[in-house]
């Protein structure tokens, strides 16, 4: 393991989060903290997750859609990001694509996504 | 209050997280071995440097010269020299190690090294030109760089009109770079952004030049030694406390074990008046 990787690998380990097993396709509800003035609060944000990047590592990120008041919404979260609460795989998505951009061009019915019912958790998977 | 920079090597590019929520981007450089070679003073030399080499150079490698250089300052050979011009209060002792303590976190440094070289690249990329347009005529010239100048007066180009050309691999600093972290047990110094130069290659960092300097930077540089020293002081004066906090305890315990004696003695003087009362009653 070269230092870089050591060095992040220690700082995975220092901000000891617990990050379910998902991937896209699931709908996951995320408790983001915001800062209104001097207080915060925290804040979720529930809808398909269409992609995940750069693996589970520090530069890791994820991308939340969601349809809010009839408008499209997308939000990137970074994986390790301190402000993020907590992560909750709400259902298991059936996709066949690890990117489902096309999500994007579709609206109402053509939109769903199938549970997967026959999910199983990874060994060694917290969640 | 010039002092000496440090040579580093560029590990490469990782993120912090903050406690407030903010991601830094970082590079990690990484002191290897850093020391000083030797000195260049007004009487030998007529100005005041320090020289510093980092890395470990294979002894096969070194040429015969360089050897003797290195043994001179009875240091093993080094992979990269470097002189930095400091003041004369600030020369560094030969043979001293610098440690990354040399920065400290919030710092402003400078970041020297060299760029990634780019080849032959042409106007567009080397120097931001526009190029031609896609359409109206253009053939085969989109990316060209378009007219070099007038015409028949002047009749030339001029001087240091940008054109294609070499691109990158020439020395480029990077300046008012913050030091994010420091940690001096593995020698890694992270600077927020990016610094010339691809991974493992050799860069210098200095106090920035633009920045006041610092008041509570290290003088003459944070070194391997004196961090020991402070390390073996701080040592002994904790051993120094512990041992006092046990001879107090010890003297604690023995007044307490001479008191507990008291006190059985005093029992025991009590308790044969005790028995001749009972033998008094029996009969």
């Amino acid at each position: 393991m070269n230092l870089i990787a050591q060095i992040e690998a220690e700082q995975i380990a220092a901000l000891g989060k617990t990050i379910p097993d998902f991937k896209a396709g699931d709908t996951i509800r995320v408790g983001f903290k915001v800062t209104e003035g001097t207080r915060t609060r925290v804040q979720n944000y529930e809808g398909v997750c269409i992609s995940r990047k750069n693996g589970s590592g520090i530069a890791g990120s994820f991308t939340v859609r969601k349809i809010s008041f009839g408008e499209g919404v997308e939000r990137v979260f970074p994986l390790h990001s301190t402000n993020i609460e907590s992560i909750e795989v709400v259902r298991r998505g059936k996709v066949r694509r690890a990117k489902l951009y096309y999500l994007r061009a579709r609206r109402g019915k053509s939109a769903r996504i199938s549970e997967d019912t026959t999910y199983k958790p990874q060994a060694g998977a917290n969640a | 209050m010039l002092r000496s920079g440090v040579i580093a090597k560029k590990l490469g590019m990782t993120r912090l997280f903050m406690e407030d929520g903010r991601q830094i981007p970082v590079t990690v450089l990484h002191l290897d071995k850093l020391q000083v070679v030797a000195q260049r003073t007004p009487e030998t030399d007529g100005y005041t440097a320090v020289q510093l080499g980092a890395g470990t150079a294979k002894v096969k490698r070194v040429s015969a010269p360089m050897r003797g250089h290195y043994a001179k300052a009875s240091v093993e050979p080094k992979r990269k020299l470097v002189e930095f011009r400091v003041d004369a209060e600030n020369l560094l002792p030969v043979g001293e190690e610098i440690i990354a303590d040399h920065y400290f976190e919030g710092q402003f440094v400078d970041v020297t090294g060299t760029s990634i070289g780019k080849g032959f690249a042409g106007a567009m990329k080397r120097h931001n030109f526009g190029g031609l347009r896609a359409s109206h005529g253009v053939s085969i010239s989109h990316r060209s760089h378009g007219s070099t100048g007038q015409c028949q007066d002047p009749g030339r180009v001029f001087k240091g009109k940008k054109m294609a050309g070499h691109m990158g691999a020439a020395r480029v600093t990077t300046q008012n770079l913050q030091v994010v972290r420091t940690d001096s047990d593995r020698g890694l110094i992270m600077v927020k952004g990016a610094v010339p130069g691809s991974k493992g290659g050799w860069v210098t960092i200095k106090d920035a030049v633009k920045k006041p300097f610092p008041e509570n930077a290290i003088l003459p540089a944070a070194l391997k030694s004196a961090a020991e020293e402070a390390k073996r002081l701080a040592d002994e004066a904790a051993a120094q406390a512990a041992a006092e906090e046990a001879a107090a305890a010890k003297a604690a315990a023995e007044a307490e074990q001479a008191a507990l004696e008291a006190a059985e003695a005093e029992a025991a003087t009590e308790a044969p008046a005790e028995d001749a009362e009972k033998k008094d009653g029996e009969a």
